[in-house]
């Protein structure tokens, strides 16, 4: 059977995903992602271009809260689970050129 | 099954944890029966279920932490309550545990994951402020697999709980701790939260009852989110009625929950004591003979349908084709959200950061070491389902799938209130044995799947024992807020389960 | 590769060769008190991470519900844009980025609430709207160390107070044709923002952001050139600049046989040119897919129609009335700038008096607009100005008091009367002019002779002679009419 993704799209994935994989967890997670693409050939192969799909169990619709003032968090509370804060913001190393 | 104080403390050999007595040996609703009248103490009650804890919880490891102190403060609370006659609720001075993906106001909760280390939520979940408006006493954060994802308890940062009735095999997943807690007495009632199977596998593997309730019923406000469309909280009792009453606690609209549903919840217990005469039930063919599903566990589910046409319910096989392509369509959706859900786990705001010389470096850093690896591969599996190119194929097909097994499960409630169908392929496996090879793992959720694919809800019941004298889990399905009938085909099995079984007593306390 | 110098820019940009093609973006925060899916206040200038709660800091567990009334300035905004308002669902785009909690944005994807569309500028011509969706906002990063600037700083600072304040962005179709166009179109699209109430249109606070795709072709193809997106212009004068640099750079890379990357930009306003934003190659895949935590937004008929029925007048419909009252084309550039800067009720003001409209929008455009500059208030009543108008009109002022008297009315307010009485301008009624004119001539037979002969040279030693006669109270104006219309009888 011909390999259903390959390391370099594993590696993509990765990367999209803000993953770091050393060589030997590449290796093993393309063969495992693989068998479990594998096994979705199932649904790949089902005919149902007309069917729509459900993106949610009940179709539900227009829930809304009224535009009321609540509490806010105690800042605090909130910086003082940060790894890292300076004045009163939340610290983070530099961002390069790559934006997004 | 000998008595705890022969167990061996290494966890070698038949260990029956799941051993009880006293207020650990009652029911929930006897508890709270007990407290309301003063007949029991709130705190007499929860330092006996501290106790066996203490006794067992080294070798079972079903919390991440237990919260002993802010229990004992809670529980004075509700006794003080009671001797002002004040009525503490419907839990009143029942113990309660808590998955540890349900957030708790200032008390850690990290989804048993490195990367939430230190996370001390600023807030409470819904479900954690309605038990405790309740009368509940919390225990503790009960250990799960990292994030909800697995089917085993392995998968936790904290190491794996054991099941109580055999320490060497694993309580399911991922809420294994919260059953592992209800069925070793740490606990009276537990909450899990159930994404393909989450709750009703480890109630099946720990012999004990767990609630998927319909999507929508209860609130997912303060649940930290696996897969949001599939993601319900639902409850593990030693009894049907203990579930239930601990449903009819927890469920009802939150505004603060769009996809809570609207109106007043069916109410759990409203058909119990009613007996199953008349009631059409249908056994799902294409589970109940589904590849991997063992001898034991296809008769005690030939059991449980003889039982109930026994009791004068009408039972016939029925088909559902599109429940083949759950398990498909549920690793497709299921990581594809978990990818978006889990991006959040970047070491800016909360819980743990790797250094980096640069934002990505960092994120890269933080996320791998804070991860392991199943919550890794779902990650990339959801990603890639996701990715520009492979969303058809993958995430818009699942979709369609979804929608086809609605439509099948709607077509065959035209005909029957109820299905039934195994909860798990198998009964508990042995630490260990599925970890290599994710897609085996994935495999034991392929009964369980179709419910949370549907948003209906489904319920694992205990029914006989399998292999080893294991407990098996009989699951009885139902259409969205169908509750009350699910219930009562419940408790009729529940009545009538082979003797000694699907109570963790075991045999000798009979 | 260099990019072209500034005024290069200008001068490529507009050659003959290539034409450009630009399409908007435009961010509009709404004005509603609180944020689009959680109660933490929507405002600006706060101290840091005040605005905050599990919602918007993303917190695990926590799930969003949709303000209805950033639902009804959506619904406003679409429908001055003539957008159709339709059922609707949220998607996530997911990215990592430290201002985005959650490291994805709730944002409307392939369904939004308004869909098509489009917007009249003051110069008649019709820009198509693609869509105009709701989003959340991100939060804020500031770069610390290396002169703030992003690249070179040494690490960044977040507040979430901006994070979930609710957005509605426009789209434009790619129908605005140069750097002028877009500047009108921005102009246009703020004033329309405005009058729906849903957006208090302050670029230099942020509430209006935009960013924009430019790309050229040579001159009447039919074919589009590969577009570039530039962003972080903050100001009008900064996106017309960037427009032009970017149009010019663009034609140059062509005109030397290069192509254009298809890429985003960043427009530096102190350089005065566009960088591309990335260097690493990482082609953008935001995995959108239905935000399972909401559902179908699918305003009713009844609000659809009930937020049409209460819009209030658009500047498009402002600028018909004022010049149909002026009698002038909706097109004149009076007329825009009267709506621009609010003044259209005094226009209305005079018709109301029976005064002459076309006079009070001359005074309006020049007079008043150029004592407002771009903005700012006036101390003009409705009558006040109707009267002066009047008075003006009937020759009790001439032009040149008229317009001191409106100045000073602008800034102080008063009657019309009393500042002229004030600044000694005596009326001088249409009898008294004659009269002067008379004697003036009487005095001048020679230079009178010539005149009638058709010397107009010698209009103004006439106009000169009647000034200094009437201590400069004379409607000079009035006074060159008389002096004709003797001549024409003579
Ligand atoms: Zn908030």
């Amino acid at each position: 059977m011909a390999q259903l993704i390959s390391e370099q799209e594993v590696a993509h994935v990765a990367r999209l995903a803000r993953l770091a994989l050393s060589a030997e967890e590449l290796e093993l997670y393309t063969t495992q992602l693989a068998s479990v693409l594998g096994h979705a050939g199932d649904i790949e192969a089902l005919d149902i271009a007309d069917v729509a799909p459900t993106a949610h169990p009940f179709p539900l619709s227009n829930v809304f809260r009224e535009d009321e003032l609540r509490p806010c968090l105690d800042r605090q509370e909130v910086l003082a689970q940060a790894p890292l804060v300076e004045s009163d913001r939340f610290r983070i190393p530099r961002i390069l050129s790559e934006a997004q | 099954m000998s008595s705890p104080a022969g167990a061996s403390p290494t966890g070698q050999g038949p260990v029956p944890a799941a051993s009880l007595s006293g207020s650990c040996a009652m029911s929930a609703s006897d508890i709270a029966a007990g407290v309301r009248s003063g007949e029991l103490s709130a705190l007499g009650v929860l330092e006996e279920h501290l106790s066996q804890v203490e006794r067992w919880e080294p070798e079972v490891h079903a919390f991440n932490l237990v919260t002993a102190d802010a229990a004992r403060a809670r529980a004075r609370e509700v006794d003080a309550m009671v001797a002002k006659g004040k009525d503490p609720g419907p839990l009143a001075g029942v113990p309660v545990a808590l998955k540890d993906l349900l957030c708790t106001r200032g008390v850690p909760t990290t989804c048993s994951s490195r990367i939430l280390a230190g996370w001390r939520p600023p807030y409470d979940a819904t479900v954690v402020k309605k038990v405790a408006e309740a009368g509940a006493v919390a225990v503790g954060k009960a250990n799960m697999d990292e994030f909800a994802m697995g089917s085993s308890t392995e998968h936790s940062a904290t190491g794996p709980t054991r099941n109580p009735h055999d320490l060497k095999r694993v309580p399911g997943g991922s809420s294994g701790g919260s059953a592992a807690a209800v069925a070793a007495g740490f606990s009276a009632l537990a909450l899990g939260s159930d994404t393909g199977g989450s709750i009703r596998q480890p109630a099946a593997l720990c012999g004990v009852v767990g609630v998927k309730p319909t999507y929508g019923l209860v609130s997912r406000y303060g649940l930290v989110a696996f897969a949001s469309s599939l993601d319900q909280i639902g409850p593990f009792g030693r009894s049907v009625a203990d579930a239930a009453l601990a449903l009819d606690v927890i469920s009802g609209h939150d505004e603060l929950d769009s996809t809570s549903l609207p109106g007043d919840p069916p109410r759990a217990a409203s058909r119990l004591g009613r007996g199953v005469e008349g009631l059409r039930v249908g056994v799902i063919a294409e589970l109940a003979g589904a590849e991997g599903i063992s001898p034991d566990v296809a008769a005690a589910l030939d059991g449980a349908a003889q039982s109930l046409a026994a009791s004068g319910a009408k039972v016939e096989e029925i088909s559902v084709p599109s429940v083949r392509f759950g398990l498909s369509a549920y690793y497709m959706i299921a990581p594809a959200e978990a990818s978006s859900n889990l991006a959040r786990y970047d070491g800016v705001r909360y819980g743990f950061r790797s250094p980096g010389q640069d934002i990505t470096e960092m994120y890269m850093a933080t996320r791998s070491v804070g991860f392991g690896a199943e919550v890794k591969r779902r990650i990339m599996l959801g990603t890639y389902a996701l990715s520009a190119g492979y969303y058809d194929a993958y995430y818009g097909k699942a979709q369609k799938v979804r929608t086809l097994i609605i439509r099948d499960f709607d077509s065959a409630y035209s005909s029957f209130d109820v299905l039934l169908a195994p909860t798990s392929p198998t009964v508990a496996f042995e630490l260990g044995a599925k970890t290599a090879d994710p897609l085996a793992m994935y495999l034991s959720d392929v009964c369980t799947i179709p419910s949370n694919l549907a948003g209906h809800p489904a319920m694992s019941v205990p029914f006989g024992k399998g292999e080893c004298g294991l407990p098996i889990g009989v699951q009885v399905l139902a259409p969205a807020l169908g509750e009350p009938v699910m219930f009562q085909v419940a408790e009729a099995l529940e009545a009538a389960a082979p003797l000694g079984t699907g109570d963790p007593h075991g045999e000798e306390a009979k | 590769m260099s990019g072209p110098t500034d005024g290069a820019a200008r001068d490529a940009g507009r050659g003959a060769d290539w034409e450009m093609v630009i399409g908007l973006e435009v961010h509009c925060e709404l004005r509603t008190a609180t944020k689009l899916f959680c109660g933490c206040p929507n405002s600006f200038g706060d101290e840091p991470n005040v605005n905050v709660c599990p919602v918007c800091l993303g917190l695990p567990g926590s799930l969003p519900v949709l303000n209805k009334q950033a639902v009804e300035f959506a619904l406003r905004i679409g429908a001055a844009l003539h957008s159709l308002a339709q059922s609707s669902i949220f998607h996530r785009k997911n990215y990592f980025y430290p201002d985005m909690p959650k490291d994805f944005q709730i944002s409307q994807y392939d369904v939004p609430i308004n869909a098509g569309g489009w917007l009249e500028l003051p110069s008649g011509k019709r820009i198509g709207i693609v869509r105009a969706h709701i989003e959340e906002d991100t939060g804020k990063t500031t770069h610390v160390g290396g002169g703030g600037r992003i690249h070179d700083a040494g690490y960044s600072l977040v507040d979430y107070n901006r994070a979930g304040v609710p957005l509605v962005e426009i789209v434009s179709e790619p129908d605005i044709s140069s750097a002028e166009e877009a500047r009108e179109y921005v102009e246009e699209l703020r004033a329309i923002l405005v009058a729906t109430g849903a957006s208090d249109g302050k670029m230099e606070e942020g509430s209006l952001r935009v960013d924009c795709n430019v790309s050229v072709k040579p001159l009447g193809s039919e074919e589009l050139g590969t577009r570039c997106e530039i962003k972080n212009m903050n100001s009008l004068r900064s996106l017309g600049r960037a427009i032009a640099y970017e149009a010019a750079r663009q034609a140059e890379v062509l005109s030397a046989g290069g192509r254009v990357t298809q890429e985003t930009r960043h427009w530096d306003e102190a350089e005065g040119r566009t960088h591309s934003m990335r260097s690493k190659e990482e082609a953008f895949d935001y995995r959108y897919f239905p935000e399972p935590d909401l559902v179908t937004l699918a305003p009713s008929k009844e609000w659809v129609e009930s937020v049409k029925a209460n819009l209030g007048t658009m500047p498009a419909q402002l600028r018909r009335r004022v010049a149909d009252a002026a009698g002038v084309p909706a097109s004149s550039e009076a007329v825009s700038t009267v709506v621009r800067l609010g003044l259209e009720g005094l226009v209305g003001a005079a018709v109301d008096a029976k005064a002459d409209a076309g006079l009070a929008l001359r005074r309006l455009a020049n007079e008043v607009a150029g004592e407002l500059g771009d903005g700012g208030g006036h101390n003009l009543g409705r009558e006040a100005f109707a009267h002066l108008v009047l008075m003006e009109q009937r020759g009790e002022l001439t032009s040149a008091q008229a317009r001191s008297v409106l100045k000073i009315m602008v800034a102080e307010g008063g009657q019309p009367e009393e500042v002229a009485s004030r600044l000694g301008f005596k009326a001088l009624g249409a009898g008294a002019l004659e009269a002067v004119v008379e004697e003036v001539v009487a005095a001048n037979p020679r230079e009178w002779e010539r005149y009638a002969g058709g010397d107009d040279k010698l209009t103004g030693f006439f106009i000169g002679k009647i000034k200094a006669a009437t201590g400069g109270n004379a409607d000079l104006k009035a006074a060159s009419e008389l002096l004709r219309s003797r001549r024409g009888a003579s």
